[in-house]
């Protein structure tokens, strides 16, 4: 029970991973990526979680209730906003290789023509 | 607290794998939103409201668009090329 | 290489990374019992310092501001890969079908405002509650995105011409960076808050970290309105 989230965070990396390997299809592999990208964010938030603690937002409660770290939920919030765009950029690579090679399998396209 | 945080973690787990397995991409990208709404309920119940918040904006809303208009630009180049 | 053996290979490499981590896990303190100084030290503090009840927001904007302006310049450079991507300079000549359900289009064209509205809302309120200029940005991308699925895309062409998104979205980045450098040409550290404080509670309160939720607010929603033009530009260009 005290492991529970980090083992979560580490079979999301391990699923994804395997969904990345075994893709036969360049946008599958693009939401696999994503799979990998989100454990980072449930390990980041387990990492900060305080048993009994609440929201770091101190409106409308007093200011020394017990609440969770707010630094790991900064660096998750902007990274899940970012992690978008990159996406958006690994598909635009895909669609650029589709109209190269007419295929989006990337075990045919795995042969570099020189 | 904690029971619901294992639901919501065991959901987290099972979603991740009905992702992957999923492999025509227009079923994937559904799944994901699904998946996604799973990650919300987890960050919810994680104490955590503004992670909650911009992952139910992307992950439900611009991560699907993206992934769709990228598919029907391959599928339109297929069913042109066909012609 | 074959199927088979690089499904060996990765089940080998899995099992190690599984073990590694296996081992790492087992080194963290107990889930729930967080140890470290600066999450305790920033829930008591960061309120009185920055009159920001939102410490998250306070934390994005002020304390890890550094880290902020470094993801606003992966987004920038993320939208800026996709547009060198995928702009070609081929106009294309043929309307795609316009949404035909008219009950669609009705409720689709009354939703837009209101959900704009609501982005706009969640930027302005992020220091106070939750939300940000990173959440609100891409709910008011998502409306206008709204705008194409619901009605056609000449109405969403018309709303975001591509020199003004482009403007806006370079514009905002380079703010961000300008009130740093202000900050530092005043003789203080790189985005330091320099407005000041008011009471706690309203939106005048947290002073700079308002002016710098805004520049990434605006920069998070014209970088998504970007990527959504660039791809709908490449969807609708002849071959």
């Amino acid at each position: 029970m005290t492991v529970a989230p980090y083992v979560l965070a580490v079979w999301l990396l391990l699923v994804g991973l395997y969904g990345v390997v075994t893709s036969r299809n360049l946008i599958h592999l693009t939401i696999c990526v994503a799979i990998c990208q989100s454990a980072s964010y449930v390990f980041l938030l387990a990492v900060g979680y305080r048993t009994g603690g609440t929201a770091p937002i101190f409106k409308g409660i007093p200011l020394g209730k017990r609440a969770v770290d707010p630094v790991v939920q900064a660096l998750t919030l902007t990274d899940v906003v970012v992690s978008v765009t990159v996406l958006g950029l690994l598909l635009a690579l895909a669609l650029k290789a589709h109209e190269r090679n007419g295929t989006l399998d990337p075990q045919e396209l795995s042969e570099v023509h020189g | 607290m904690i029971p619901l945080q294992l639901v919501s973690m065991l959901l987290v787990g099972a979603a991740a794998l009905a992702v992957v397995v999923a492999r025509d991409v227009l079923r994937q990208t559904l799944v994901n939103a699904i998946y996604w709404l799973a990650l919300v309920l987890l960050f919810v119940v994680f104490q955590a409201p503004d992670v909650a918040l911009s992952a139910v904006a992307v992950g439900c809303g611009a991560f699907p668009i993206v992934i769709l208009l990228g598919l029907a630009k391959v599928r339109a180049r297929e069913h042109g090329s066909r012609e | 290489m074959s199927r088979g053996i690089r499904l060996g290979i990765f089940a080998v490499g899995a099992l190690g990374l599984a073990l590694v981590l296996a081992w790492g896990v087992a080194g963290l303190p107990d889930f729930g019992h967080y140890p470290g100084p600066y999450g305790t030290v920033l829930n008591r503090v960061a309120v009185p310092e920055r009159h920001a009840s939102n410490v998250v927001a306070a934390v994005v904007f002020d304390y890890r501001g550094f880290d902020t302006l470094g993801e606003e310049l992966i987004l920038l450079a993320a939208v800026l890969g996709v547009a060198l991507l995928l702009r070609s300079g081929k106009e294309s000549k043929e309307e795609r079908q316009p949404m035909a359900s008219e009950a669609v289009r009705a409720v689709t064209a009354r939703l837009v405002p209101v959900a704009f509205l609501f982005g706009l809302y969640t930027i302005t309120f992020g220091p106070v509650t939750p939300g940000g200029g990173f959440q609100g940005g891409v709910l008011v991308g998502l409306s206008l995105v709204l705008l194409y699925l619901g009605v056609d895309l000449a109405a969403f062409r018309a709303v975001t011409p591509t020199p003004v998104v482009d403007l806006l979205e370079g514009g905002a980045a380079a703010a961000f960076v300008g009130m740093g450098l202000g900050s530092l040409a005043a003789g203080m550290a790189f985005l330091q808050n320099f407005l000041p404080l008011d009471k706690i509670g309203i939106l005048t309160s947290p002073g700079s970290i308002n002016l710098l939720n805004w520049a990434a607010g605006i920069e998070v929603a014209s970088a998504f309105v970007l990527l959504f033009v660039e791809l709908l530009n490449y969807l609708e260009a002849p071959e």
